[in-house]
């Protein structure tokens, strides 16, 4: 394949699953604001609390609608673009796919017509169930497209079947209950939580600057750092979980997301840091221009011992003896050898020799594990871009960070002081409505640019995952998606920002 | 209990399902169809615009689901379709899923203050996805019996051997008359919704008027479809899997297959009464006669082109490479752990049918739609 063709395939899924991003994390966790809004208003029988959810459910449903369409673009693009991926490993990728449709997406949406149609129409309680069902079910269609992805990260439960040329589903509970699509859950719907946090406590406080609805800013304001605040602390568990999966799954993601080109025991953690543009796997200079250093903590991050040993990218592609790091070179040999004999098993098979049909299947299980390291062309290729991985995974950490704080004085001055009278941290949570969204596609960011150049993590690179087509039609939907995206994206802004200023009682 | 299918057997019962979706998704283009009837049954009356989009608003996410769904389902058993097909005839498929992407949208966006492309954009947006949209999607599925031009390689990668990437399907008179008879089927289905969801007498006339065209059109493009359909050599397959011509294959399987025969007919049956008692009865609920109707035609059109040995996608630049249920599919484990999955099918119809009811237990009026405060599109 043309790496014209490759590159321009990758820029559109990325362009897509950015765009769809910028959408799911305020569905994953308004949902469930406004679900526990409702269930108050249930309660209580507090109309405030009805108009409250009313407004938060109008602003969720202008954002639902577009994340939808960008997510139906996400799935058929598997096949489009990536079509020899798609076969590849369909027979257990399509699994996770269709069972979220079936389990969470017709959930959703056949409960939020009932969510916002049905007010006057059913009861309380079935409205509040759907209300919940709606919340549950847009997290549930999140888990199995987060297994999905965790299994291209960390391929468990399957085996190579060389009559089919295709990966094989061998067990189904190794696929959802594997440790990388657990952790990638949980840390992105909470990601998501503290998203719609800080959009419910930004908007609020912008009602607050304006003297305007005073009561639901202020309680709405409660709710959403009450949320942020929990789902704060949680991510920071699951990002601990996270990385300590990404340590022993994909170290060389791990080593580009500090920037670590030597390996190190008692490694440091970089706070801040600039890298140096000169820098690269074969010269000696030095990996940063500035840096502020914690000592140990990436080797309690990486391993949960602050005595280890964290690989860096040179040991990872020239191998390191005296940690029994194999070098990319020796992995690319054994990756041949897989391929060779799954030709010659398919020469075999053809011409019914069984006897060498038998041996050239031995030697492909093998060295099965590095059959995508075959496809490679130099050793360095297994290295992902360092500077947008680094960048990306600290801009996420140092936010997640701000968040945290901003929960907590967002919290504090709401129940102790007057919060209308601090402008500042009004002003600040208005800010970081948009801080929110950079955080939380930076982690995206982290998780897929860090795993370049794998489709499948160590199975297929994806130069060969990519559809056989001309580069020009790629790169011709790439532009008319990225134009219509960007349209429904400014009316999307546009209409939001008039909702709220229409305010409580004229935004739905 | 699956575990003791054969791999074949749970390919039938998999190609039984996918055979499902595409009849329950062609039953929920009605909203499809009564988007293209907007400007016809309004007449530039905004009020009762406003009715009928709002009826169709409250359905459309069922639609794009069951399209997903479709999508997922077809990917995950038969996957080597998924990527011969979406990878291959990719322009025909970008150009349905743009059709989609701007009917999510137009909804909710169509009315909001400030939603910078203005109104009529929005409604220009549904009717395209009503229009053409479906008109593609009705192409794409008749190249199942037409075929395309792809071959697979020995790693079952799929290669596409025109230079149009799939829209030279839409120069076929064979496609294109089930491209039309689609589109005119979605909008009888669409007026009888509306029928149905509305309480208007206006529209309800109007709807009528708009059946009596639309059949004769269906009808059309249907026999069209039909005659070439089954005067047409098929790709059918032997036990070793070699693909074949056999003359009148799709009148053959319809022979061999009563009961797909008898769906067919009884479909296409209860199409034409629930039409004929909407027109002459002035009855309100064909929307449910047409609906099964439709659900078996279609379900019977793709369990014909699947079943009895024939390819479901065939290839005409290398027979040999040919799509069937047996050569595509996924494994027999996936196929197991997926048929216990299908299990929740009927209790998720159970929960749709539910909310379903819940939310038509009253009409639509105008009074809702111009004091009523809850959400509107």
């Amino acid at each position: 394949m043309e790496a014209h063709l490759v590159d321009w395939s990758r820029a559109q899924f990325a362009l897509t699953a950015i765009y769809h991003w910028l959408f799911v994390p305020l569905t994953l966790g308004l949902g469930f604001i406004i679900a526990f809004m409702e269930t108050i208003y249930v309660k209580t029988g507090d109309e405030f609390w009805k108009k409250t959810t009313k407004f938060w459910m109008g602003l969720f449903a202008i954002n639902f609608a577009i994340g939808v369409a960008t997510g139906l673009i996400m799935e058929f693009e598997f096949g489009t673009n990536w079509a020899n991926y798609s076969w590849f490993v369909g027979d257990i990728f399509g699994a996770p796919l269709a069972i979220e449709g079936l389990l969470a997406f017709f959930m959703e949406s056949t409960f939020f017509a009932v969510m916002f149609f049905g007010w006057d129409k059913v009861s309380k309680k079935f409205h509040l169930l759907s209300t919940w069902l709606v919340a549950i079910g847009s997290n549930l269609s999140a888990l199995w497209i987060l297994v999905a992805n965790g299994w291209m990260q960390y391929p468990v439960g399957v085996k190579f079947n060389p009559d089919t040329v295709r990966n094989e589903m061998n067990n189904f509970w190794d696929v959802i209950l594997s440790p990388v699509a657990i952790t990638k859950f949980l840390h992105t719907i909470s990601s998501g939580y503290i998203m719609a946090s800080l959009f419910v406590v930004g908007v609020s406080a912008w009602f607050l600057l304006k003297k305007r609805e005073t009561k639901f800013a202020k309680k709405s304001m409660i709710v959403g750092a009450t949320f942020g605040l929990i789902t704060s602390i949680f991510i920071l568990l699951t990002g601990d979980e996270s990385a300590h999966q990404v340590a022993l799954k994909q170290p060389v993601k791990l080593a580009a997301m500090e920037g670590l080109y030597e390996g190190k025991e008692k490694a440091g953690i970089t706070g801040i840091g600039i890298l140096n543009p000169k820098k690269n796997l074969n010269n000696d200079e030095e990996s940063y221009l500035f840096e502020i250093n914690a000592p140990y903590a990436l080797s309690f991050l990486a391993f949960h011992d602050i005595d280890s040993f964290v690989p860096g990218l040179k040991d990872l592609v020239y191998g390191n003896e005296k940690y029994g790091i194999e070098s990319v070179k020796s992995k690319m040999l054994k990756g041949k050898i897989a391929i060779d004999a799954l030709k010659e098993y398919k020469e075999a098979k053809k011409s019914g020799d069984m006897v060498s049909q038998l041996t050239s299947k031995s030697i492909l299980e093998k060295n099965m594990k590095y059959f995508g390291y075959g496809h490679l062309k130099k050793p360095e290729d297994v290295v992902p871009p360092v500077a947008i991985t680094f960048y990306s995974f600290h801009t996420m950490v140092a936010l997640g960070t701000w968040f945290f704080l901003l929960f907590v004085l967002i919290l504090f001055f709401s129940i102790k002081r007057e919060i209308s009278k601090y402008k500042l941290l009004l002003i600040f949570s208005i800010v970081s409505i948009p801080l929110g969204y950079i955080a939380s596609e930076a982690g995206w960011i982290v998780a897929e640019v860090g795993r370049q150049p794998w489709a499948i993590q160590n199975l297929m690179p994806v130069g060969i995952a990519v559809t056989d087509i001309s580069s020009t039609s790629v790169q011709a939907t790439f532009f008319l998606f990225a134009v219509l995206f960007t349209l429904l994206l400014v009316a999307e802004i546009k209409i939001m920002l008039k909702q709220i200023s229409l305010g409580f009682e004229g935004g739905h | 209990m699956f575990e003791n299918l054969t791999l074949l057997q749970l390919q039938q019962y998999w190609w039984i399902i996918i055979s499902l979706l595409g009849g329950l998704f062609a039953f929920i283009m009605f909203v499809q169809g009564g988007q293209t009837l907007l400007g016809r049954l309004s007449k530039g009356d905004e009020t009762l615009k406003t009715m009928l989009i709002n009826s169709l608003g409250r359905k459309w996410e069922l639609g794009f689901t069951t399209l997903v769904l479709f999508g997922g389902a077809l990917f995950a058993a038969f996957p080597l379709f998924y990527s011969t097909s979406f990878g291959g005839a990719y322009w025909v498929w970008m150009a349905i899923l743009f059709c989609f992407i701007i009917q999510a949208v137009s909804y909710e966006f169509r009315k909001k203050a400030n939603n910078f492309l203005g109104q009529k954009v929005y409604e220009l947006f549904l009717f395209i996805n009503g229009s053409v949209g479906v008109i593609l999607l009705g192409i794409a599925i008749a190249t199942f019996f037409s075929g395309s031009s792809f071959s697979v390689d020995t790693n079952n990668f799929s290669h596409w051997h025109g230079s149009y990437r799939g829209l030279e399907a839409a120069s076929n008179i064979f496609n294109l008359s089930l491209g039309f008879a689609l589109f005119f089927l979605v909008r009888i289905s669409g007026a009888l919704y509306f029928i149905n969801n509305i309480d208007n007498e206006t529209i309800k006339q109007r709807a009528i008027r708009s059946i009596k065209i639309d059949m004769l059109f269906f009808l059309f493009f249907f026999l069209i479809f039909l005659y070439l359909l089954l005067s047409k050599s098929g790709f059918a397959y032997d036990n070793n899997g070699l693909v074949y011509y056999q003359e009148y294959k799709y009148l053959y399987n319809f022979v061999e297959m009563p009961i797909v025969l008898g769906m067919f007919l009884i479909g296409l049956l209860m199409v034409i009464i629930a039409v004929f008692m909407t027109i002459h009865f002035n009855k309100t609920c064909c929307i449910k006669t047409a609906g099964v109707g439709i659900v078996l035609t279609v379900m019977a059109l793709f369990l014909n082109v699947g079943l009895n040995g024939t390819s479901y996608y065939p290839s005409f630049y290398d027979i040999q490479s040919s799509l069937t249920i047996q050569n595509s599919s996924g494994s027999h484990y996936t196929l197991t752990t997926m048929s216990y999955v299908s299990l929740i099918v009927p209790f998720v119809l159970a929960y749709i049918t539910y909310a379903w009811y819940q939310m038509d237990k009253v009409k639509i009026t105008k009074d809702e739609m111009e004091n009523s405060h809850t959400h509107k599109y």
